[in-house]
Formats: C-alpha cells, structure tokens, sequence
C-alpha cells in the first residue's frame, strides 16, 4: 500500500494538498487540467520535491529520508530518459548497477530485458540510432531490471504518435502486470487511463482526490473535470 | 521549483577551488609581507607603471579601431576561404608568444622584409625595438582576438533587422548609424577592456621587444628587480602594484564584457541587401587583405627561414622540447584535475564559490605567483630545483579561467538534462561523474586540455624567475638563443615551438570530438 498521509506540497505558486492510499498492483491514472500539480504529486513521490508537511510511506516504510535513487521507485520523465552517449544495453544496465561492471548472469538479464520488449538483438545501439518508440522500449527494459515496487510514468510517451502510443502504453500494462508493479501514470489524455488505468487520480483544485473507478470518473466527470475535458467524456 | 536532487557532488570541486584562491592568496601574501610599504616607488617604477598604461591603452586602441571595419568586412562579405580565415582569427590564442615575435622580426625587424623594401626605395629604416615593437606585437595577437569579439556582436544583431532595413532601401551611413552603431556602443567598451586588460600583464613581449628604462612594463620590472638585482623588496612591490592594476582592470573587463570569442557560429553569414556599390566592396576587399596580410606574412615568413635550420637544431634545443612536453603534460593534468571538479560544482547550487576562484585565476598574473612561490620556497629549499613544477602549476591556473568558461555550460547542461535521471537510478557522486558527466563533456574537457597544453608549451612567463643556465624549456631556450644573436637557429626552434603548440593543441582537441555523440 502506498500512502500519502496529509502531505501538502507548496511552491511558489500554489499548493497540491494529497490524503490518499494506492494499494499494491494497482494501475492508477493522474488525471487533471494542465497546471493542476499532476507532475508536482508525481515528484513528491518520487523524491524529487520536497513535502511541506505531510507523510510518504510504502508498505508502512516512510520514504521521506530517502534519495529518489534509494526508494522502491523506477520513474521515466517526459524526455531524457537515456543517456545518449551509452548504448542500449549500458543505459538497461544502469538498472541494475551503477558502479560496476556487470557479470555474466547481469549481462543475460539485461539481454533478457531488451527481448522482452522486443529490441532482442539491438542492445549494442546508441539512442540516436533508435527510433522514438524503440527508445522507450529501452527505458522500459531499464525499469524491467531495476524491479522496483511502484513504477511513476510522467507522459514519457507524449511524443509518439497515438498507434505507438497504444503500442507502449499496451506494453507497460503488460509488464507491470507481469511483475505485480504498482503504476501511477500522468496523462492528460482520458483515452491512455481507459486504456491501462483501472483506477484514477483526479488533481483538481490544488486537492489531488483518492482514487476511483477510472470508468465511472470519466462517464460522469465533476464538472471542473469536465470543463477541462470538454465534452461529457 | 523545490529540485533538492542532485547526483553531481560539489565537495571536490569546492576543495579545488580553494586551493586555487589558497595558492593565489597565499603567494600575494609572501609578496605583501615582504614588501616594506615605507619605501615608496621609485622613479624607475613609476616609468614602469607609466610604460604599462600607455602601451596598453594604445593597443587595446589600435586593435579595436582596426579590429572594427575588419569585423565589419568580415560580418557582410562571403568568399572562399572565409570560415578558414575566421578560424585562423582564433589561432593567436595559442600562439606563443615568443613564436609571434621571432615572426614578426621576420618583417619588421632590423633584416626584416619591411626594411628591405624601405631600403631598397631609399627611405629610411624603421625600428622594431621599444614602445612601437610592444605595441606592434600586442596588436597582432589582440586584432584577432577584438575582430572576433565584435564580430560576434554582428553576426548577433537579428537578421530581420536588415530585412528591414534593406526594406525601408536603408544604406552606406544611414545603416551604419541605425543598426551598426548602437551595436557598436554594446561592444567597443567591453572589446577595449579585455585587451587593455591582457596587455597590461605583458611580459614576453616587454622582455623581448621593450626593456630599458623607457620601454618596461610593470611585469618586466618586477623580472629585473629579481634577477638582475635580486631587490626582493622592490619585486614584492611591484607585485604589488601589478596585483592592483590587474584585478581592477580584470574587474572591469568582466563588467563590460559579454561574451569571450571562443563562442561557436562565426562562420554564419548574414544575409545583407546593403553595401552593394563598388566603394563599399573594395574598402571591405582591402580591410579583410590587409588584416590577413599583417597575421600570415610574418607567420609565412618564419616558416621559411626555420624550416632550413630544424633539422640542424643543436642538442640543447631538443632536450628542452622534450621538457617543455613534460611540464605541459604536467600542467594539462593539474589543469583538469581542477577544472573538471570545479566545473560539475558550478553546476550545482554552490557554484557561486566556484566563480569567486576563476576571478581571482584572471586577476592573477604569473610573475606575482611566482615570485610568491619563489619567497615562500626560499626558506626551505633551492627554488630552481622547483623550477619545472612550478611553472607546470602556474601554467594550469593561468590556464583555468579559460577551461572553466569552456567547461561550464555543458556542465550545466549535463546536471540540468540527466540530473534527474542519475538521482532515480541512484547514480550519485562517483559513478555519475565518470559515467555521464565526464563522457558528455569530453570535447569540452579535450578543448580545454589542448588550449592548456598549448600555451603550457608556449609560455615564457615564470620560468624566466626560477630558472637556472642549465635549465629550460624551449620558449626560455629559444629567447637564450635570440639573445645570442643565432638567429638561425631561434628560428628553427620557433618552428618547433609553433608545431608543438599547434599540434598538442590539434591532437587533444581532435582526440576528443572522436566518435563523440551529440
């Protein structure tokens, strides 16, 4: 279980107030108008922002101590999220260790990875020989090795066309799935959380709200919701 | 935004960077300690510091005055061989300095291609040796360095500014003052300070072409005073007043300046409508021949008459080439061991610090280190057995200042795109620095180490103070050498010089666009 426990995130700007819990293996979407604090909730979790008050906790543990890279989380971003002067192989790698070289059994890991999203034979590659949608394949065979308990999508898909999109999204679902992830995926688009999100978010409001059924939400928005979505979804 | 993570670790650069204000605070201490303030300035020394702002002023003057139409030629007309004569405006940089003159004694010397011509008219010889030798010398090094700092400015203003002047048929003067001059005002000062400010810590050129009462730089004063003299008190002095003008001119300059010329994109050409007639192509013509007349023909010069003498060069020569090689190796090293730290430190938010010692780096000048370290070493052993090192250190922060400015912005471009990143893979400290920040930087740091190596090699500055006769790098060596009158064999050492500097510089930078991606 994943809660956030009375956090309050402020910034400059505003303020992103969170009471909820999340529980394990579910697929969550965060959903809400643009400058709503969607990002904001994602990096809080993650630790790259700081609370103001409140408690992040997972499986009862408070992260609050720890550095992004320490917590039980794999997170891909909107963009950067390979670094381009590794290969493939090297970039899944770093899932796995940081600090050294890899043996023989980490080496098939990461292989395994790649073919799991099917990018089998491809590990030898620079991002700038792989296309868009290969290269999430790549960040997504990283989050594969690093077998982290909760896994934060900010849009890393925004840029690809819808098919691939679908594609990836399909993709994510299928893993997480798989290994009994937990996912909180950003999306300002209805149709990705009907897609792989059993669950919504909605952060409206300077409140991001426990989760609900991502159906019944979207059939039958708030109305800020569905000032934002502009139809009656 | 409330960004706490940050996988770049400023400790090391921090150490390093106080080691740098250390070395150069500690040394001006010696130096003020030493210094007995009741003495006051002699006569001499004030001809000294006379000499210094007369000679910078006239060549910060010169160069830009002429550094302007150049610019200016160079901003509105496309030839063959343009981006190659830009790139080549960059080339002083590197140039030692001592090469430079023994090029330009070549045609403006006693037996130079100047006077020949001059005799063979039946006019009178000219006189390379005192103020106009200085200053001569201080033009051809700063002319190129001017010319691309206000031609950076040019190539800045917006192209659809002379769209639309070219629309409104705007022309010739009515150009010049709408769009030239107000850009002109943001850059002649700052143009003006920058070389002010590099030639008032001339040394090599003062001892080479200036000397005697009339013709030194407070630089060259503080030189003879240790070792013609060894007055300890009156160097301190003076390091004293070199340490004042430098650091209000190195204030200056970097209030007025805004950019620094090692910017890339000079070889863009804008798209102008105006300046079509006749007059206006032929005055451009001669500006961009005569600009590149006075920097190739004394460089073309020397290398035919040391071409004829390198293969004959005595012993003496190649054993100090080969220590010059190993104290720029020496230096390089130093050199990026502090720049790289102090550069992933800029990149985080201590960077502040960090500046405060790459200021201090400009303010400093070689001979006050030098004289420092030579007062802090007495006690304790021989100076000149630290004469190699020292000069591979002095070098290296000389040298810093430059790297950083090279190194910064891929530095925080590096923490800003993969910052995050390096923190949710739990790369922090050690692995992402060697990982990703030094693999993303490595054409920065190799274009810092070849510039490091390259004016280690060529530097005739504090080696001149530690150095004994049987000691020397080949700039020391080669200015023995001119000061025997083996003019030959000067010339075939300068060569040598020249293909060292050129090609350290050539190799590292080349060494690390290798295979690098984008």
């Amino acid at each position: 279980m994943l809660k956030l426990e009375n956090c309050t995130m402020r910034t400059d700007e505003f303020a992103l107030h969170a009471d909820l819990s999340i529980s394990q293996g579910t697929r969550v979407a965060v959903i809400g108008p643009s400058g709503a604090g969607k990002t904001t909730l994602i990096e809080a979790i993650a630790g790259f922002r700081d609370l103001t008050s409140g408690r992040i906790r997972w499986q009862g543990q408070d992260l609050g101590d720890l550095p992004p890279g320490q917590r039980p989380i794999a997170m891909l971003f909107q963009d950067g999220n390979l670094f381009a002067h590794l290969t493939a192989a090297q970039n899944v790698a770093l899932g796995l260790h940081p600090r050294r070289r890899l043996s023989k059994e980490e080496r098939a890991q990461v292989e395994d990875a790649l073919t799991r999203v099917g990018l089998s034979g491809m590990g030898g590659r620079k991002p700038a020989a792989l296309s868009g949608g290969q290269q999430s394949r790549v960040a997504l065979a990283r989050v594969l090795v690093q077998r982290r308990d909760i896994l934060l999508l900010d849009e890393p898909f925004a840029a690809l066309g819808p098919a691939l999109k679908a594609e990836m999204l399909d993709l994510v679902a299928a893993l997480v799935a798989e290994t009994g992830t937990t996912l909180l995926m950003v999306s300002h688009d209805p149709a990705d959380a009907r897609r792989i999100a059993d669950q919504t978010v909605l952060v409206l409001d300077g409140h991001a709200l426990p989760p609900q059924s991502t159906t019944e939400v979207l059939d039958n928005p708030p109305d800020a919701l569905r000032d934002y979505l502009g139809t009656a979804g | 935004m409330a960004e706490r993570a940050q996988p770049l670790s400023p400790l090391p650069g921090i150490s390093a960077a106080l080691l740098v204000a250390a070395l150069i605070v500690g040394t001006l201490v010696a130096v003020l300690v030493r210094a007995e303030p009741g003495r006051g300035l002699g006569v001499g020394d004030l001809a000294a510091l006379r000499f210094t702002l007369i000679q910078a002023m006239l060549s910060a003057g010169l160069s830009v005055a002429i550094a302007i139409p150049v610019a200016r030629a160079l901003a509105r007309r496309r030839f063959a061989g343009r981006a190659a004569l830009i790139a080549l405006l960059g080339a002083p940089f590197i140039l030692p300095v001592i090469v430079a003159i023994m090029a330009l004694l070549q045609v403006f010397g006693r037996a130079g291609w100047l006077n020949d011509v001059l005799f063979w008219v039946g006019l009178p010889g000219v006189q390379i040796y005192g103020l106009h030798g200085v200053v001569l010398a201080h033009v051809f090094f700063n002319l190129p360095l001017a010319t691309r700092l206000i031609l950076q400015a040019w190539q800045e203003v917006p192209a659809e500014r002379f769209r639309l002047a070219a629309q409104l048929g705007v022309n010739g003067w009515a150009m010049f003052r709408l769009i030239e001059l107000p850009m002109l005002a943001r850059v002649v000062p700052g143009a003006l300070a920058v070389v002010f400010a590099i030639c008032l810590s001339s040394f090599a050129v003062a001892l080479t072409l200036g000397g005697g009462p009339r013709a030194t730089t407070v630089e060259l004063a503080i030189f003879q005073a240790f070792r013609y003299d060894f007055d300890l008190t009156r160097a301190a002095m003076l390091s004293g007043l070199q340490l004042i003008l430098t650091s209000i001119a190195a204030l200056i300059a970097l209030r007025l300046s805004r950019a620094d010329g090692m910017g890339d994109g000079l070889d863009r050409s804008l798209r102008r409508w105006d300046a079509r007639g006749p007059m206006a192509r032929v005055c451009d013509t001669i500006w961009i021949a005569l600009a590149g007349a006075f920097l190739m023909l004394p460089l073309t010069a020397l290398i035919f008459k040391g071409v004829t003498s390198i293969v004959s060069l005595p012993m003496a020569v190649w054993s100090a080439a080969l220590t010059s090689v190993l104290v720029a190796v020496a230096s390089t090293t130093v050199l990026l061991c502090m720049a790289v730290p102090m550069a992933a430190a800029l990149a985080t938010r201590h960077g502040r610090w960090i500046e405060v010692a790459g200021i201090l780096g400009l303010a400093a000048s070689p001979l006050v280190i030098g004289t420092g370290l030579f007062l802090v070493l007495r006690p304790v052993s021989d100076p000149s057995n630290w004469a190699l090192p020292v000069t591979a250190l002095v070098n290296a922060v000389m040298a810093l200042p430059f790297a950083l400015r090279i190194l910064s912005p891929a530095a925080r471009d590096t923490a800003l795109r993969y910052g995050r990143l390096g923190c949710a893979l739990n790369m922090g400290g050690a692995p992402f620095f060697w990982r990703v920040f030094v693999p993303r930087l490595r054409p920065q740091i190799a274009f810092s180490a070849g510039l490091g190596a390259a004016l280690s090699i060529g530097d005739l500055g504090v080696i001149t103070l530690f150095a004994t006769s049987d000691q020397a790098t080949l700039p020391l060596q080669m200015y023995r050498l001119m000061g025997a009158y083996q003019m030959e064999a000067a010339a075939g050492a300068a060569l040598l010089l020249l293909s060292l500097s050129m090609g350290a510089f050539w190799i590292l930078d080349r060494g690390g666009r290798w295979h690098a991606e984008a």
